[in-house]
């Protein structure tokens, strides 16, 4: 392998931004963006095998040796994050160009994906550092791009969404900073891995108690945790459809890795036994789960319930971090896996409605279902892997984390999934129902659904969330791999 | 070291950041939210500098030519280096929010996040 490939995944996208900028025409910019992301996904799987056959590969920036330099480390965790931020992005790009035109203008295309190729290229670097500050620089990077990316969007709403986006996530990524300034006043090091030995002996150390708060509540808040999700919804329904798609599938999700990455530098026996931060977490949650499902059924906007029910999934995810154990870890790698997915279908299909109609409210999707055959199937069975229903990649998360919560004897745990499951079948159904059995209100005589370029991609992800609930040796095989080197069980 | 001078650089970090926190918590007007999030930030900046002095440190710039002495203490020039990248974020965080609130202005012609949330309720 090509040994600079690390560096490569991210400065492809990286140096791609500014020169989006200079160029104005569409097409250009929208293979120039189609080649960045799809070349960033085949760096990764190349990366992934190589991480399979030959073990942990760590790479000095520079040259400069490890403690001093920065490293891009990837492993088993990292590399599956990898192919997933790296396939979401790639498939969102393809199918981006019709609609980002509608929504944004051809004049501010080129901002579009400029800002693309600079949230592409720090989330891919959050999730390949293996320095700490690293995580903080690329994390910002991502974030004032995904700030950016929001305003961006053709609602009333969008600026002042933004807006409020933009003080939470500054606050979430401050804690950040603040915890890593702790640590390293407390080790010397900003190397992850060498952070996690020198820190073995000074567990109970007050420095180090409090930067682990601080970068727990960081990371919840950019993870939307209830109660600090409240930026979400408001992000996610008025920002231009494709980004919601891509915000969807990967942004919460890295922030969910940031926190098995923290497990990982303190220590498992840090986590689950001296700090009663799993409660928290266990019980926010569940919250979260609950609240969200139940505010999903009140919206009227499709996108709205969408947000919602993101709130509820990404419950699901550190609510199996809360839990622990083999179990846990599994099934929150496996919720990652399947609801970035699942989700980013169901976002793109609804972005679809909205190049035809031009709105998402419920009352106006009203009997697209037979107009647009081809792209609601696919908003179907991407609402069925969301549901849970057997045979789809969404099932598989939920039922590692039912069979963990049994194990440790939590049956009301199980219980609240059960019921949040319930309840997402009512706010799914009622999008469903209005595709598919009301009649329309207003004049869609002339909408037909969208073109076979833009279809390909919706569909390889809604038959992907499919595919991977029957075969599920990827991502059940490499979830388990990873949940059993968080837990330092070694094979 | 554990008096209250000789902890001073603490105090004023916990009373800036938590000052900062407030004023971005309770000001409704979106300018003084971003110059509480400024304050916030700049006490992390104090925070980590501070961290930086070694007691009895000497400036860490080494004269080339000249012997150097391997007994020497320096002072870490690294959270100087860290804290650079910080206030460039900040920077630019602060930039976008203020372009934001302007063009939130030109939209709802009121810049107090209460009574922009009483339009949102009547659109």
């Amino acid at each position: 392998m090509y040994p600079h490939l690390p560096a490569l995944l991210v400065l492809i996208p990286l140096i791609a931004a500014p020169v989006c900028i200079l160029l104005r025409n569409s097409r250009l910019l929208y293979l120039l963006s189609i080649l960045v992301s799809w070349s960033t996904l085949f760096i990764a799987l190349t990366i992934f095998l190589n991480v399979i056959n030959n073990g942990v590969i760590t790479y000095e920036f520079g040259g400069w040796s490890i403690p001093y330099g920065i490293e891009y480390r990837i492993d088993i965790l990292s590399g599956f994050i990898l192919i997933l931020v790296a396939l979401i992005a790639s498939i969102t790009i393809t199918f981006s160009l019709n609609i980002t035109l509608k929504e944004l203008g051809e004049d501010r295309l080129f901002l579009f994906y400029s800002l693309i190729n600079l949230l592409i290229a720090g989330l891919l670097g959050i999730v390949i550092t293996g320095d700490l500050f690293n995580v903080f620089v690329f994390l910002e990077i991502s974030s004032l791009a995904s700030y950016s990316l929001v305003a961006l969007g053709s609602n009333n709403k969008a600026l002042i969404s933004a807006f409020r986006y933009l003080i939470l996530g500054t606050l979430g990524a401050t804690f950040i900073l603040i915890g890593i300034g702790l640590l390293y006043s407390a080790t010397g090091t900003l190397n992850m891995s060498d952070i996690a030995v020198r820190i073995d002996d000074q567990l109970e150390n007050r420095v180090i108690l409090s930067a682990f708060a601080f970068l727990m509540v960081g990371i919840c808040l950019k993870a939307a945790l209830f109660p600090l999700h409240t930026w979400l919804p408001g992000a996610y329904a008025y920002a231009p459809s494709i980004v919601t798609a891509l915000l969807a599938g990967t942004a919460t999700k890295v922030s969910a890795y940031l926190m098995l990455r923290l497990v990982i530098v303190f220590g498992p026996t840090f986590l689950y036994s001296n700090f009663p931060i799993t409660q928290i977490i266990i019980y926010s949650s569940l919250l979260g789960i609950l609240a969200g499902s139940a505010l999903a059924l009140a919206q009227t906007d499709a996108k709205k319930i969408l947000a919602y029910s993101s709130v509820a999934h990404i419950g699901y995810v550190l609510l199996g971090i809360g839990l622990g154990g083999t179990l846990g870890l599994t099934g929150s790698l496996v919720h990652i896996f399947g609801h970035s997915l699942a989700k980013c279908a169901a976002f793109l299909a609804i972005a679809a409605a909205v190049m035809m109609i031009g709105s998402s409210e419920l009352s106006h999707l009203k009997g697209l279902g037979k107009k647009m055959p081809w792209t609601m199937s696919a908003f179907v069975l991407s609402a069925l892997s969301l549901i849970g229903i057997p045979l789809t990649a969404g099932f598989l998360g939920k039922w590692y984390l039912i069979n963990a919560a049994l194990n440790n004897g939590w049956w009301w745990i199980a219980l609240s999934l059960v019921l949040a499951g319930a309840l997402s079948v009512v706010y799914l159904w009622k999008i469903i129902e209005h595709l598919y059995f009301q009649t329309p209100e207003q004049e869609i005589e002339k909408v037909t659904d969208i073109p076979v370029v833009m279809l390909i991609p919706l569909w390889f992800l809604a038959g992907a969330s499919i595919y991977f609930g029957i075969e599920t040796s990827f991502n059940v095989g490499f979830s388990t791999e990873a949940a059993r080197l968080i837990l330092g069980i070694m094979n | 070291m554990n008096s209250f001078l000789g902890l001073f650089n603490y105090w004023v970090f916990i009373i800036l950041m938590v000052s900062g926190l407030y004023i971005v918590i309770s000001r409704e007007n979106l300018i003084k939210k971003v110059i509480g999030l400024n304050i916030f930030q700049s006490s992390v900046f104090l925070f980590f500098i501070s961290i930086g002095k070694i007691e009895g440190g000497a400036v860490p710039i080494i004269n080339h030519g000249s012997e150097v002495p391997i007994d020497i203490i320096y002072s870490n020039p690294l959270p100087h280096v860290l804290i650079l990248t910080a206030i460039v974020v900040g920077v630019s965080t602060t930039a976008l929010a203020l372009s934001l609130i302007v063009r939130i202005y030109n939209q709802y012609k009121v810049i107090e996040d209460d009574e922009i949330l009483e339009i949102e309720k009547l659109q």
